[in-house]
């Protein structure tokens, strides 16, 4: 490692070392914000409310709350508080690729495997409001990787962000993309499924597959009970361990889709097979099968206005969201992308607009409902006593384009202020600067010898490559010139 | 749709010579609050259009009759959008490439213009329209998912048009209004759209990759400067026609901007000292970090075509904030800016982009104009759009409050001074789906 490396490694620790000074902080057992127009999602909004955080979770909310004497206080005058925003469809603190491309069936890959809790996307997510992000594999294969409900718990390691206790899922995906019809992975072969007919069957494929494989472990386990002696246990698979613990319902299913056709085609395959589709991700066209989607319990979790960048995206619609609510199906605004998270809560507010949701059930779908959707509304989505402080301060109704997130909190912790982070960006400034400086000098050193050597003759010029010599970098282009 | 035929004797009306032509086509919007966006606005005012134009604007105007009366109590006017860089009409979905017309192959096509290719049926434009998106400029080559990652260095000419009219004759305001170039990178990192991989370059490579394309650029330009010295020649001396370097003439005399795609500082950086020395009157797009030199955009008077303030900043060290922050540090700078799209489908956001930028310090008015009075003047179009004033073109929205607010909607809208339909193909399935019987599954 030249000096040059060593300072950009430095670098790179300068924008999360002070960034993480807010989550390396101690929770204060108590903080009782004061004041504040407090939008709960499940009991209405409370004018000039208050929020009291004991231990992590929240302990009181009305008017005129009383705090034990040494609870911090946070005045949040004119200010509004909501839960956290949890996101169901994210790609963030994922290391390396979010797709396992090379086969149809990938459920034996994990993303609980591959947690960066490093990704800067995680600290702008927060700064968002973001609280809680159900983390996806991609969308390459009719059966996609296992996926994991984090946290955002910035500046905790990596086994520090999975939200406790909630179910994991599994990532299915239909339509043009299992089927490869945009993009392909370089260097290899055309791969079967081509078209939305074998997607059907990659899934009832691996299902059928999964049937037999949990029966013979049905067969043996019940064997071995019945005291019978060296049974040979049958072969484990890692691949078809995840598709059982789904038809064990200890899985959920979240399926990324666009048309009414293979909404319908997954509903009826998982009717065949006897397993629940939790939630439909993207799912464009669930508006035009929202009585089917209801009738099946399934959630849907959309995009607020996204359309046309493909041909399954061409009969989307931005009143999608209302609409399949209007019918019945329970419905989160979700991000997909680490920019588009971090304005959720206005992307939640367009369906006020298309297809006239009221404030309140516009607030829930970035709340509550995808809390329901990924089985953990005991812990968070709304402001209620019991549930964990992930809470949100605004400085405008965050129904509205002029909202800016002034804190987050998670477990009662502050993890994000941005007033702290705005008075921290000088530091962070002259951080950067110094290092720089050092670095300078330090090339400077290394070339000195360079030099001498050059002066003295030492080496016949036909033997130098100077092409070859270690130039230093330009700083911005060693660290992303990505567009 | 309050629509009414007013019976009203006619005052102010009366002063102007066209009063007796007034036709079933003129219009008169009353008891509106008006942002004219050049003086305050108007409590309970009336904008009258007539033939296509402001005719007038004010409080206390009467209105002659036959003039159609809208009685807008309660709603808003305000000049429509102006959205200055999208691919509007040409692209239609992004992924296939059949509908897909943003960029030519090759390094340089300066003879390409937008408004030959842009869909006048495209879905997009209705789509738009219902944002209150009222004027367009259609930008080749102009980047992005629909350009299928290809990319040029002299893209094609931009054209600006209304988002109505039945073909490009009627749209078009401007068809050759500014010269694509897309400044070249140091790409040491790229990211392939057909394979969906990250390709990565030593630094060196990509530098005199980088320093090659911009000689090309200057020799091209050198190229055109001579051409254009033949052309004025033209009759005394022969010379063979070269329609390219034709398309570079009203560049290179000056006559036409040049619209530059660059975000990194340093690229911004040569960019300008590159139209400086070419002397050619240069736009900036994109902009990422045009905050960055501030100073130097400012004193060499370029205006700047910002990409969206929603996104993420390039840099992991950037400020989270700073393309937010950044409308209001060019504001201070006294940088003139324009809010753009850069899209075709996410072209309905330019009013959320702008609404943003004002939660991040800058002011309402400079961000209202930034939508729509700024894009024309750095596009020289201001003596027909971007204000409501007596003699400019009657472009304008009828909205239920902020037009930068997530749920503001556009009422009606006026294109050329005929009302234009806010309908669209979203909204019609939204009706159909929504009156679909309830099954019983």
């Amino acid at each position: 490692m030249n000096a040059w490396m060593k300072v950009l490694v430095a670098l790179a620790a300068v924008g999360v070392g002070a960034s993480a000074i807010c989550g390396a902080e101690n929770a204060p057992s108590a903080i009782l914000i004061r004041n504040a127009t407090i939008l709960t999602v499940s009991h209405g909004t409370i004018e000039k409310g208050d929020v009291l955080i004991k231990d992590g979770k929240i302990a009181a909310v009305g008017t005129s709350v009383k705090a034990p004497a040494d609870a911090q206080v946070i005045d949040a005058a004119g200010q509004f508080v909501t839960p956290g925003i949890i996101d169901c469809h994210s790609h963030i603190a994922v290391d390396g690729s979010v797709n396992e491309g090379s086969v149809s069936v990938s459920s034996m890959v994990n993303i609980a495997d591959v947690v960066n809790s490093d990704d800067i996307a995680i600290f702008r997510d927060l700064a968002g409001g973001v609280t809680t992000a159900n983390v996806l594999h991609g969308s390459a294969n009719a059966i996609g990787g296992q996926t994991l409900v984090i946290k955002l718990r910035w500046g905790q390691p990596p086994d520090k962000l999975p939200f406790e206790g909630a179910k994991p899922g599994i990532k299915f995906a239909l339509g043009e993309n299992p089927k490869r019809s945009n993009f392909r992975t370089p260097g290899t072969p055309d791969r079967y499924p081509a078209t939305r007919m074998g997607v059907e069957e990659t899934i009832r494929g691996a299902f059928t597959e999964a049937k037999d494989y949990k029966k013979s472990w049905d067969d043996y386990n019940k064997r071995v009970a019945a005291g019978e002696k060296n049974v040979i246990p049958p072969q484990r698979s890692l691949k078809l361990d995840p598709l059982v613990e789904v038809l064990e319902g200890k899985r959920y299913v979240h399926a990324h889709c666009y048309r009414e056709d293979e909404i319908l085609m997954l509903l009826r395959v998982a009717k065949e097979y006897g397993f629940k589709v939790q939630t439909f991700q993207h799912v464009l066209e669930g508006y035009k099968v929202a009585d089917e989607i209801a009738a099946a319990g399934t959630g849907a979790s959309t995009f607020s206005d996204w359309w046309a960048y493909k041909v399954e995206a061409y009969d989307a619609i931005p009143y999608n969201a209302a609409l399949m609510t209007q019918r019945g199906v329970l419905v989160s605004i979700n991000s997909d992308d680490a920019a588009e998270a971090t304005h959720l809560n206005q992307e939640a507010a367009k369906s006020m607009l298309y297809g006239g949701m009221s404030h309140d059930d516009a607030l829930k779908m970035v709340t509550l409902n995808p809390a329901i959707q990924l089985g953990i509304d005991k812990r968070v989505g709304s402001i209620d006593v019991g549930k964990d402080a992930d809470l949100v301060i605004y400085n405008h109704d965050p129904m509205s384009a002029y909202a800016v997130v002034q804190k987050t909190l998670i477990d009662g912790r502050v993890y994000f202020d941005r007033n702290k982070e705005i008075a921290g960006r000088g530091a962070l400034e002259q951080e950067k600067k110094d290092l720089l400086a050092k670095a300078k000098k330090a090339a400077e050193k290394e070339k000195k010898p360079d030099e001498a050597d050059e002066k003295k003759g030492e080496k016949k010029p036909e033997e130098k490559k100077p092409e070859e010599k270690p130039k230093p970098p330009h700083v911005e282009d060693e660290r992303g010139g990505a567009k | 749709m309050r629509v009414l035929a007013a019976g009203v004797a006619y005052g102010a009306w009366a002063a102007m010579s066209f009063a007796q032509t007034a036709t079933s086509a003129d219009y008169a919007i009353a008891h509106a609050k008006i942002f004219t966006l050049v003086s305050a606005p108007i409590e309970d005012g009336t904008v009258v259009i007539h033939d296509g134009k402001i005719a007038a604007v004010g409080a206390n105007l009467s209105v002659p009759a036959g003039v159609n009366v809208i009685d807008a109590k309660g709603l808003q006017v305000y000049p429509g959008l102006f959205d200055p860089i999208t691919q509007m009409g040409l692209s239609e979905i992004a992924a296939v490439r059949g509908t897909v017309d943003t960029t030519e192959t090759g390094p340089f096509n300066p003879d390409a213009v937008a408004a030959t290719a842009v869909f006048p049926s495209s879905t997009h434009i209705p789509v738009t329209r219902a944002a209150g998106i009222t004027e367009v400029m259609a930008v080749p080559a102009s980047g992005g998912f629909d350009s299928g990652g290809a990319s040029s260095l002299v893209g094609g000419q931009a054209s600006v048009f209304y988002l109505a009219g039945w073909t490009m004759d009627d749209m078009a305001i401007r068809r050759n209004a500014a010269m694509v170039i897309d400044w070249p990178q140091i790409e040491t990192q790229s990211f392939d759209v057909s394979t969906f991989t990250r390709k990565e370059k030593p630094y060196t490579d990509a530098k005199k990759e980088y320093d090659k394309q911009v000689e090309q650029l200057a020799d091209y330009f050198e190229q055109a400067r001579h051409y254009a010295q033949v052309l004025d020649k033209a009759g005394s001396v022969s010379f063979e026609r070269d329609v390219k370097l034709e398309a570079m003439a009203p560049v290179v005399r000056g006559e036409m901007p040049v619209l530059v795609f660059a975000d990194r500082a340093r690229d911004i950086r040569d960019a300008v000292e590159f139209c400086d020395k070419q002397k050619v009157r240069m736009i900036l797009a994109g902009g990422e970090e045009a905050g960055k030199v501030k100073d130097l955009l400012r004193s060499k008077s370029v205006a700047v075509i910002l990409r969206p303030t929603l996104g993420q900043p390039a840099e992991e060290d950037d400020a989270y904030d700073r393309l937010m922050t950044q409308p209001s540090e060019l504001e201070a700078a006294g940088v003139k800016f324009a809010f753009g799209s850069f899209d075709n489908s996410f072209a309905r956001r330019l009013g959320q982009q702008a609404g943003n930028a004002v939660a991040h310090g800058l002011g309402y008015e400079e961000a209202l104009k930034a939508v729509t009075l700024y894009p024309a003047q750095i596009l020289g179009l201001d003596g027909q759009l971007g204000t409501i004033e007596n003699g400019k073109v009657a472009s304008l929205i009828v909205t239920t409050g902020d037009p930068l607010e997530l749920t503001t909607e556009i009422k009606y809208l006026f294109i050329k001074g005929q009302l234009t339909s806010t309908n669209n193909r979203q909204k019609d399935l939204y009706q159909k789906f929504a009156g679909r019987p309830k099954t019983g599954h």
